[in-house]
């Protein structure tokens, strides 16, 4: 039988806010275990929770850019359950009023366009991290907890059941990513788990409408591991169902190193969280003026941006793709845009020298100068300087950030070209390589290059190369 | 007559005008602690070191000329619900009996900017659930007027240490009623703050929409002294209520003049003594004398009240006590799964109310009851709401009992929660409706128990509370009223 796939992904996503959501505590990243910690954020007898403003700005923003209509009037549940990285025993979450509703994320799967329906964006706090001794969950001897990460913000993401496969999924999560970087909600680190992602999937008869029974698959920790586990989860179910089997509605977990998905807990019996509205604190209340002003400073979203760029500069859509899923290096591209016009030579400089010389160099997009840039590209239009100056240039301005007109007059860099200038050197290059010369004249065309060469090195690179070619022709075999 | 036996207010005038240094005071009221406490039992804990050593402070510094506040050098006993960092607070609890908080509660960083002493920590119904002190892990507290009596609860440690003259003021919490009627029961004023007037943060939680911290005291001035520095808006408490604070204290002469009163009539099936009735009536008459203008009103959803007041405050107790699982603080039994030690830790941390409570929450809010349970309960409170505003619309302020009897025996009540639940009937509609209620002593009863009388106003009005309370007083033969110890031999009240 042919089965179709259903997948629906769970995506949270820690905010990038400089401290928890309802305490002062720092949430950096890595620190000593348990030193970012105070009485509200482990749970303490007495403490009570304050929100955190940024906290809400970052998910409004958030919800915004992906398109869900924001509810002026949410707000925060208990989510009741015992688990040792749960200080209070509950989560503060959202339940039935979430802080928004819809949305969805237009992406292209298979050369088709299509948008990706969102069922709900909510905030919550994050739960301790545990530590287990031994080498997974299964069979640990004890476990550790730290609870810097405890009351972290986290935004929960959830998806309609309307993706297919693991390819599409992880181009999902993957364009998702992009997006909320736009939004600069988050950093969206998988590895440090700023960025995590449940899926519940099933498989029906192709054409069927009704759902199968669900597996949640968990403990996917990159983009790629998301796309191998479904797709090992969808051959697991394709077999039990073939032979004649059902999938039980279970709780699934990855593991990186089998590379295989393992059965955690029947879902049978379901827990009950026993959900009540949180009485320590007042239901969100958002100005509308303060949501359009959110809105109003939201940027481009990547989407469009692609399209404008396609449209605008004349880039391949390859290009527009590589240009937009980067927000830096968008901005970059746009920052010279607006000072430079040839955009077909920006994008080849930009897509080639630059981003190898960021790799060499370790710097970053950002640490450019679009000024810099827009003068070394001039400078190189203009004939001032030839490509291979032009190229050192770069590798320098990237390095020091040091404007390469600077450069070029402190170093006397300017290109020869002028007949006058070159006559002379190249007069005593062919006095000096009658070999050479006469092979030329023979019409090998290495002893060209060989003649030109010695020019270049009298001159430190600083010759025309396409003057000087015409005018060895015309010298020797004109 | 001894430190011991003045008032807060008397002690800060003798303390001020250097009559008398802090060191005396205190001494005065940890010699008292000494000779009665074995007694009541009013105390879990005592901090004799760190109350001396407030007072040593402050007498340097009035020595030194330095303006203090009002109450500087006035000692307090703190209901052991409510944190005070570095010393055990164990909300009368097995699971807690080690804790020591790293934090103080808001309303202790105020009194100790206040610089008033604190003697020690006092007993209460395991994390205030309950209503005669019996609840205590550790042991009962007993009435002052009469040993075999409870002091009602759950501020009973509070309310004895206050009558008893081992401090004269105290700090409780009241859920439903538990600074209100263990006052009522021990000839106390009680105050029940509007909610979020006074900050919960630091007050170890039992139901977060109904839990609220207040002054128990001899006279309504002490109350509406400590209250003047308790009240206020929290940053750390997101319930807390940003409206100005006024100075409770200044001009608490009564003015009875157009003073519309409602005379809460209940249903005598309610088990009410017929005398706590009659002491009700008296005191309308006597407002009705002095200018007040008296109706009679019912709050029909009393009832109902207390079903709701029953379902809502356990469900979020047991949301609250979820928390004390043995993995960060706390009592905690070791054993082989992670499941089995929260079941032990708790199954031999929690006492039995407390985990009928649990029980009770938990069920409430199950998927497929909560709709039944949760959410009508939380109906209710919206028309209970809604009928206080329509009373109000009639009424400035309404009168009733405190509590429907004096103080009953330990052990009557203990193994019969219904009957234990019921003696909270006139404190839980207030506390559901987030308004400040006040117990005032009407006198003696004829088995020689106190009685209590209660009012009851619109949000923030405990100003006009205490004022009308003030009245009563200066209409009272005894004030403080103040029991006999006659378990003391040769010693007066």
């Amino acid at each position: 039988m042919k089965y179709e796939v259903v997948i629906g992904l769970e995506i949270h996503v820690e905010l990038l806010t400089a401290s928890k959501l309802f305490c002062g505590c720092s949430t950096a990243f890595g620190r000593e275990p348990n030193s970012h910690c105070c009485p509200v954020c482990l749970g303490l007898p007495g403490s009570l929770p304050v929100f955190n403003r940024r906290a809400i700005e970052l998910s409004v923003t958030a919800a915004l850019a992906l398109k869900s209509e924001v509810q002026l009037r949410s707000r925060f549940d208990r989510k009741n359950y015992f688990y040792p990285d749960l200080p209070k025993a509950y989560q503060v979450s959202q339940f039935d009023q979430p802080l928004a509703r819809g949305g969805y994320l237009a992406m292209e799967y298979e050369g088709k366009k299509k948008l990706i329906n969102l069922e709900r964006v909510h905030l919550e706090e994050e739960a301790g991290k545990l530590i287990h001794a031994g080498d997974s969950i299964i069979g640990a001897g004890h476990s550790l907890v730290d609870y810097n990460r405890a009351g972290i913000p986290l935004l929960e993401i959830v998806t309609a059941p309307e993706l297919h496969s693991g390819e599409e999924a992880r181009l999902f999560l993957e364009d998702l990513r992009t997006v909320l970087l736009y939004a600069g909600v988050s950093d969206c680190k998988m590895e440090e788990g700023s960025l995590r992602c449940d899926a519940n999937i099933s498989l029906r008869p192709a054409g069927s409408s009704e759902l199968g029974t669900k597996a949640e698959v968990k403990n996917m920790n990159s983009f790629r591991s998301v796309e191998l586990a479904l797709d090992y989860e969808i051959k697991r179910q394709q077999q039990v169902l073939s032979a004649g089997g059902v999938v039980n509605q279970e709780t699934c977990h990855w593991d990186e190193e089998k590379k295989q998905t393992f059965s955690m807990r029947s879902k049978e019996g379901s827990s009950d969280y026993r959900y009540f509205p949180e009485p320590d604190l007042l239901p969100l209340v958002l100005e509308k003026s303060f949501v359009a002003e959110l809105a109003r400073t939201l940027p481009e979203m990547p989407a469009k941006r692609r399209e404008r760029f396609q449209e605008q500069y004349n880039l391949e859509k390859k290009e527009a793709f590589m240009f937009t899923g980067n927000r830096e290096m968008g901005d970059l591209f746009e920052a010279v845009a607006k000072i430079y016009r040839d955009y077909r030579n920006l994008a080849n400089w930009i897509q080639g020298d630059l981003l190898y010389q960021l790799r060499e160099s370790g710097k970053k997009i950002k640490e450019v100068e679009p000024a810099l840039l827009a003068n070394l590209l001039r400078l190189l239009d203009e004939g001032r300087i030839n490509r291979p100056v032009a190229k050192e240039l770069l590798a320098e301005m990237v390095q020091t950030g040091t404007d390469p007109v600077d450069l070029v007059k402190e170093r006397g860099l300017e290109q020869i070209s002028s007949r006058e200038s070159l006559l002379p050197l190249l007069e005593q290059v062919i006095a000096e390589n009658p070999e050479a010369v006469e092979n030329y004249r023979q019409g090998k065309k290495k002893a060209l290059a060989f003649l030109v060469g010695k020019v270049m090195a009298a001159t430190k690179g600083r010759a025309d190369p396409a003057e000087l070619n015409r005018l060895f022709e015309e010298k020797i075999q004109g | 007559m001894h430190l011991y036996e003045q008032t807060a207010f008397e002690l800060s005038r003798m303390l001020n005008s250097r009559e008398v240094s802090s060191v005396e005071v205190v001494r005065s009221f940890l010699e008292r602690i000494d000779e009665v406490d074995p007694h009541l039992k009013a105390f879990i804990n005592y901090t004799p070191n760190q109350a001396l050593e407030t007072a040593g402070e402050v007498d340097s510094k009035r020595i030194g000329g330095e303006k203090l506040p009002a109450l500087a050098g006035v000692p307090i006993a703190v209901k052991d619900n409510i944190s005070t960092m570095g010393l055990q607070t164990t909300c009368a609890s097995r699971i807690l009996e080690n804790y020591v908080p790293p934090f103080d509660a808001t309303v202790i960083s105020a009194i100790k900017k206040a610089k008033m002493p604190i003697l020690g920590k006092t007993n209460l119904d395991e994390f205030a659930m309950g209503s005669s002190t019996e609840n205590s892990a550790f042991f009962p507290t007993h009435n002052p007027w009469n040993l075999e009596r409870v002091p009602g609860g759950s501020s009973g440690g509070s309310v004895v240490a206050v009558a008893a003259g081992m401090a004269p003021l105290a700090l409780g919490s009241d859920t439903g009623g538990s600074i209100r009627q263990p006052a009522a029961m021990c000839g106390m004023t009680g105050l029940r703050p509007t909610y979020g007037r006074v900050s919960r943060y630091g007050l170890i939680a039992f139901a977060s929409s109904l839990d609220q911290i207040g002054p128990v005291s001899l006279t309504a001035l002490d109350g509406a002294l400590l209250m003047n520095l308790i009240a206020g808006y929290d940053p750390l408490d997101s319930t807390s209520l940003s409206d100005a604070v006024p100075d409770y204290s200044a001009r608490l002469e009564p003015d009875l003049n157009n003073l519309r009163i409602g005379v809460i009539r209940y249903d005598q099936g309610d088990g009410f003594d017929p005398e706590v009735t009659a002491a009700v009536y008296k005191a309308a008459s006597l407002l009705e004398e002095y200018g007040a203008r008296v109706g009679e009103l019912t709050l029909p959803l009393t009832d109902y009240g207390l079903s709701a007041y029953y379902l809502i405050a356990p469900s979020e107790a047991s949301s609250n006590l979820g928390r004390y699982d043995g993995v960060r603080y706390g009592f905690s039994v070791d054993a082989d799964s992670i499941e089995a030690m929260f079941s032990r830790t708790r199954g031999e941390g929690f006492g039995p109310e407390v985990k009928r409570r649990i029980m009770i929450g938990t069920y409430a809010l199950s998927a497929g009851y909560y709709d039944a349970y949760y959410l009508k309960a939380m109906k209710v409170r919206t028309m209970i709401r809604s009928d206080y505003e329509e009373a109000f619309k009639k009424y400035d302020l309404l009168l009733g009992a405190a509590s429907p009897t004096p103080a009953f025996r330990l052990g009557e009540k203990i193994e019969d929660p219904l009957q234990m639940y019921l003696s909270d009937v006139c404190n839980i509609t207030d506390a559901l409706a987030g308004v400040p209620s006040l117990a005032v002593p009407a006198g003696l009863h004829s088995s020689g128990l106190p009685v209590g009388l209660q009012l009851t106003a619109r949000p923030l009005k405990e100003k006009l509370l205490f004022k009308t309370a003030r009245f009563f007083e200066e209409h009272r033969k005894q004030v403080p009223l103040r029991p006999e110890l006659n378990f003391l031999e040769g010693r007066g009240r």
